[in-house]
């Protein structure tokens, strides 16, 4: 793979010859892909691709039917569950907390996995726990309830939970869905922030040009298969765009950052639709 | 700024290798509730055509009391006031597990078909004269019957609702349908049985403490004891599955084993609970419920909730002795006096704006 060569570490989470599915329907079949070490990885496809059911997979939340999903060198098919947590930190989409629930309450139970019937709560806990508020900036809100937060804020706990487990190893699905354009970026920079503290994150995401500017690492998906992989730069063509997604685009240097852009072509409201690249313009799909 | 976030998480209690979340109002409010529930089953035991003052009630039951009272009390009724206590604690925890599970407050083990399937057997034993129902009526008794009956329609929900995991308004639906076949059956049992058997299944059916000796009482006393051993040893992992199955999983917590121990749990406590005192209405419903609003907890409070049912239950007992000059069936009274307090709950919660 193209891992060793663009500087990350060895992967830690991989998964080999994995086919996952509901029922009787495959959604995902034989997909191999290796998580690397310490940078922020981005699961992206069109709806319906697999890239959740990659993620929950990757998460232990799925049972593959056939082939494993290694964790350090271990089948996490193997591992107790609490091993794994301990391990893995998840954020699933859309997660609701009961109502009335407080913010330090709820980022508290981050720390389940580390607790016994016994030991429910020790100096240790308060401390990890004081420091995921901090970390994702809702320390201010440490005795608000939840359900009276706004939706970027909410976000922000759930991370702030998942951070309380301890683990260096994040995965989110989906952590900016519902949320405007301005909370996506605040949640984004705090996923950054994150991977700046060493921690390795996988996230699905919807929107491509999010995707692009805040991963190191594409893994494009379509049809419950790897299309591509690497980074953003190297990943995204307007070939890929029309590959994966159908979708005709531009790709352009993005004006702000060192990623590239995509802006698609639609039917309408398109001013100038010649692309001067000669890379999509010819055919009309 | 750490030590300042740091005031706002919980505080921990520890002693030795035990520590816990020091929750004072949660604490306090617990206790309130044990203290009023004894009380109140104090009060219940001296009720009656001999009645017998509180102080000596107490003494008797710590055992320093006068030989008349020790026999009244001891052998006539404390029976009925530990039943009371028992179901009603019973029916507190179930329905705390299964609102819990549910995710929703209607989940009580009323609405899951639990109540109308043991009271389907029940009535089926009590109207049916002679072959299979004189039969399994002599051989398990009327009260175990009911268990298994409420057991039976308990797993036959839970299974109908299964489909790739457990959703909580499916489990509803699924428990009111089956309710609703299971009262069409006691129903027509009723209809077209005898008149004299009719009056006898409808006593029942209304849910009642009335005439409970020892041998009823010591069977549901010891499947609720060891239940609720079993609950309480499962309750640190059930925590996580208020906040939904992905969640739990990511903390750690096999979510599908832990909720089914946990909900078989709850089914055999609401069938002890029905088959030692009938489908007593609206306890399983409203108990957790006010506890989750007395202790101003987020989430059903499982010991909270078991006192409050307790108390309802034998708050109840004694109001239904007392009001009337004839004595009503406590089923009636758990209605009357739980419907308007949990409306009172809320229109309070209201006023308060949230």
């Amino acid at each position: 793979m193209d891992l060793a060569d663009a500087g990350h570490g060895p992967g830690r989470l991989a998964a080999r010859g994995v086919s996952v599915g509901y029922g009787d329907r495959t959604v995902i079949d034989g997909l191999d892909v290796t998580i690397p070490s310490g940078v922020v990885t981005a699961i992206i496809g069109p709806n319906g691709c697999g890239k959740s059911t990659l993620l929950r997979t990757l998460a232990r939340l799925l049972r593959p039917s056939t082939g494993t999903v290694v964790l350090d060198g271990e089948d996490i098919g193997s591992l107790k569950t609490r091993e794994v947590a301990r391990k893995l930190g998840l954020l699933p989409q859309a997660p609701v907390a009961p109502e009335g629930l407080t913010v330090a309450d709820l980022v508290a139970r981050g720390r389940h996995p580390h607790q016994s019937w016994l030991r429910q709560w020790s100096s240790d806990d308060a401390a990890v726990v004081a420091r995921a508020l901090a970390m994702t900036g809702v320390s201010d809100l440490a005795d608000r309830p939840v359900d009276a937060l706004s939706g970027g804020q909410r976000q922000r706990v759930w991370i702030s939970m998942t951070l309380a487990q301890g683990t260096d190893l994040l995965l989110l699905d989906e952590p900016t869905t519902y949320l405007d354009l301005a909370h996506a970026i605040d949640v984004l920079d705090l996923v950054d922030d994150l991977h700046e503290a060493g921690r390795t994150v996988v996230m699905v995401l919807h929107d491509l040009n999010l995707a692009a500017r805040y991963s190191d690492h594409l893994v494009v998906m379509r049809a419950g298969a790897i299309l591509a992989q690497g980074h953003p730069r190297d990943v995204i063509t307007a070939e890929l765009l029309r590959d994966a997604f159908g979708l005709r685009a531009r790709v352009i240097p993005d004006p702000v950052g060192d990623r590239p852009l995509i802006v698609p072509i639609g039917r309408t409201h398109v001013v100038a639709p010649s692309d001067r690249d000669g890379n999509s313009g010819q055919d009309q799909r | 700024m750490s030590t300042d976030v740091k005031a706002k998480v919980a505080p921990g209690v520890r002693a030795g290798r035990v520590s816990f979340v020091w929750r004072p109002w949660l604490a306090l409010v617990t206790l309130a509730l044990a203290a009023a529930a004894f009380l109140v089953f104090c009060l219940s035991i001296g009720i009656g055509d001999f009645p017998i003052p509180l102080p000596r009630v107490i003494a008797t039951l710590l055992g320093r009391g006068e030989r008349v009272d020790a026999f009244v009390i001891m052998d006539l009724r404390l029976p009925r006031a530990l039943a009371g206590l028992v179901v009603g604690v019973a029916l507190g925890v179930a329905g705390a597990i299964t609102q819990s599970v549910a995710r929703n407050p209607l989940a009580s083990p009323d609405v899951l078909g639990i109540t109308a399937g043991a009271s389907a057997v029940a009535v089926f034993l009590v109207t049916v004269t002679g072959g299979l129902a004189a039969t399994i009526a002599g051989t398990v008794g009327l009260s175990a019957a009911a268990l298994a009956g409420g057991l039976g329609t308990g797993l036959l929900v839970y299974f109908l609702a299964w489909r790739r995991g457990l959703d909580g308004l499916r489990l509803i639906l699924i428990g009111i349908a089956v309710s609703a076949v299971m009262h069409a059956i006691t129903t027509w049992l009723l209809v077209t049985a005898d008149i004299r058997d009719v009056a006898r299944a409808q006593a029942w059916l209304v849910g009642s403490l009335d005439g409970r000796s020892w041998d009823e009482v010591r069977v549901a006393l010891g499947c609720s004891a060891v239940l609720l051993v079993v609950v309480a040893a499962g309750a640190f992992q059930f925590r996580p599955l208020h906040f939904g199955d992905d969640i739990a999983a990511g903390l750690g917590v096999r979510f599908a084993w832990v909720r089914a121990v946990m909900l078989l749990c709850a089914v055999l406590l609401a069938g002890a609970a029905v088959s030692a005192a009938g489908p007593v209405p609206f306890v399983a419903l409203v108990a957790p419920q006010a506890a989750m609003r007395l202790a101003r907890y987020p989430t059903p409070p499982l010991v909270a909730s078991g006192l409050v049912g307790a108390l309802l239950l034998t708050g109840s007992d004694v109001v239904a002795r007392t009001a009337l000059p004839v004595t009503l069936p406590v089923g009636v009274v758990t209605a009357a006096i739980g419907g308007p307090f949990l409306v009172y709950l809320l229109v309070r919660a209201n006023l308060r704006g949230r």
